[in-house]
């Protein structure tokens, strides 16, 4: 039968991304309306942990102990082992996260199967035999519904599209078998280096508080911080901001940078030029504070306050933690 | 050192005009065409290091024929030559199909390095590198904020952009690169540049030139298709507050528990 694949990511540590037990949960309510069994494959030096966070999500997940998953970029690697366990499934569809290495995966994974791959996902249903998935492009100015062409193919969903929720009961875990020669040679990580930043993926934040130019140095992100850690989220930027080296790329919202759906925007400062607005416009809430009441940000924000952000978001602080008691 | 750079010409962003036309394809007519903007990091890229270390770049383009005139935007900043793969059949083409035409290509050209950026601003997928890679068994090295060759030990190092800092990559050459941002801001094309752009080879290839038929690549043959297409839901009306401070504070927290956000 055909099956309903899900490729576990891993976070630097080795435990499961959450992206993964997002991508779980969708594929388990697919499973139900296509008639297919989800099935987790977890590609790992040690791949116990992650496998047993994922059952936790479907009823079946294949275990695959490679060492060369450990030291080395980690979406060849598993593309070539995913790509092994599901030789004798012309039809598999695969989900995967739609982040760098979701993409790197999916990318990999079409070379070495015949499947095509639909990307970027913000929803997913299900047509008589076959994934049907609507993507935005343009940088959200349009939105596609497409399919594949025949039964299987590799999608990719975009972070925060669906909320992660486990199963009743945990599933099994199952080893594949030892894994033979590589064929693809693996990339070397020669040495992992934690920066000061963001602790997990600016895309699976749930709220994002972002600076622009209106923010005016690194010590204007600290109240950029102050606000993103009272209401939990994650600091954006936009260019500017990461430009003038108040904060880095990996922040970065927009055409050159993230795309993000938080359920909260906060965008402190920010003008909201097109390149900007294609990286967060799907976002649930946009809330925006800004001097200019004529900024482009007030044509697609919920709520446009007008103000000076250095006064504005304090009293917000206040009036958050009396709220909090 | 050579070098490939992938540059895809898009609709251009800023003009905001683009456009699906009734066969689901892109409506190349309804907005001007520019260099994908990630693929001005790799170029960029490209030229620092032929910079540095000699050598040549070279642009892979896969795209109908008028991309010629956008090609010759990337020759202006400082590339050698072009070569645009281009034919009738790959109209609707896949991402299955881009990466095979591209591989292809590249399987007839010699190179230390192809250099692609992250993603484009139309299909926005960036998936067709990583898939070129595994298709020559290139190592791929993505999300690049530096890249260091070697040329004596044949070896180039990559600091790839993790969400906690960065990983080095080390890898043997010839190898795909992508590139990000953090790689530097490309250069304006000079006078020079732009005027000596136009004296610049540009080959052109078809299917048949890389070894492919219409059986294997192309939109007859596309692994997926586009059912519909709609209009995002429209974002209801902006609320506008000014006054106090505390009345925009006020504002938000009005909001935010309306919205169950806190």
């Amino acid at each position: 039968m055909a099956g309903l694949w899900v490729v576990a990511e891993p976070n630097a540590d080795g435990s499961l991304a959450r992206i993964s037990a997002e991508v779980a949960t969708l594929a388990r309510s697919l499973g139900s309306r296509s008639g297919r069994e989800p099935v987790g494959i977890v590609v790992a030096a040690d791949p116990a942990d992650p496998a047993r966070e994922l059952a936790t999500f479907l009823p079946r997940v294949v275990a695959v102990a490679d060492p060369a998953a450990r030291g080395h970029a980690w979406a060849a690697v598993a593309a070539e082992r995913i790509a092994a366990v599901i030789r004798d499934d012309p039809d598999a569809v695969v989900l995967a996260g739609a982040g760098p290495d979701g993409r790197d995966l999916a990318g990999a994974l079409a070379a070495l199967t015949a499947l095509g791959v639909l990307v970027n996902a913000i929803a997913v249903d299900w047509r008589e035999d076959r994934p049907k998935v609507q993507m935005s492009v343009f940088g959200g100015k349009l939105a596609t519904t497409s399919t594949f062409t025949r039964p299987g193919g590799i999608v990719t969903i975009r972070p925060n599209t669906i909320t992660a929720e486990p199963a009743g009961s945990p599933g099994q875990v199952e080893a594949a078998g030892v894994p033979g020669e590589l064929a693809l040679l693996p990339v070397a990580v020669i040495e992992e280096v934690a920066e000061a930043g963001a602790a997990a993926p600016i895309e699976e934040a749930k709220v994002i508080v972002s600076g622009g130019r209106g923010v005016g140095g690194r010590e204007g992100f600290a109240l950029v911080q102050e606000l993103a850690t009272a209401l939990g989220g994650a600091v954006g930027a936009t260019r500017a901001a990461v430009d003038s080296g108040w904060i880095p790329y990996a922040q970065q919202i927009g055409q050159t940078g993230k795309i993000v759906k938080p359920r909260l925007y906060l965008a402190l400062g920010i003008s909201g030029a097109i390149q900007h607005k294609v990286g967060m416009q799907t976002a649930e809430t946009i809330i925006a504070i800004n001097r200019d009441p004529d900024a482009p940000i007030a044509e697609f924000a919920d709520l446009l306050v007008v103000g000076d952000l250095f006064q504005v978001v304090p009293a917000l602080l206040l009036a958050l933690r009396a709220r909090a008691g | 050192m050579h070098i490939v750079v992938l540059t895809k010409p898009v609709p251009d962003p800023a003009a905001a005009a683009e456009r699906l036309g009734a066969d689901f394809r892109l409506e190349r007519s309804a907005s001007p065409s520019v260099v994908n903007a990630n693929d001005e990091y790799a170029l960029e890229a490209a030229l620092k290091l032929t910079e540095r270390h000699g050598g040549e770049v070279t642009l892979l383009t896969m795209s109908p024929v008028g991309a010629a005139d956008t090609m010759r935007k990337a020759l202006a900043m400082g590339a050698t030559r072009g070569v645009l793969v281009t034919d009738p059949a790959l109209a609707g083409s896949c991402v299955r199909s881009t990466m095979t035409v591209l591989a292809a290509a590249l399987g007839a050209m010699t190179f230390d390095l192809v250099l692609a950026g992250a993603d484009t601003s139309d299909g926005g997928g960036g998936v067709v590198p990583a898939g070129i890679a595994a298709l020559l068994r290139l190592p791929y090295l993505g999300n690049a904020a530096t890249i260091e060759p070697d040329g004596t030990s044949g070896r180039v190092r990559v600091r790839r952009i993790t969400p906690t800092g960065y990983d080095l990559l080390e890898a043997p050459m010839p190898a795909l690169i992508v590139c990000t941002q953090a790689l530097g801001e490309p250069r304006y094309p000079s006078l020079k540049g732009i005027m000596g752009a136009r004296a610049k080879e540009i080959t052109v290839r078809s299917l048949a030139d890389i070894g492919l038929d219409t059986v294997s690549v192309g939109g007859a043959v596309a692994s997926t298709a586009v059912l519909e297409t709609q209009r995002p839901p429209a974002r209801g009306a902006t609320r506008v507050v000014r006054g106090s401070a505390e009345d925009g504070a006020r504002e938000i927290v009005a909001l935010l528990e309306s919205r169950r956000l806190i």
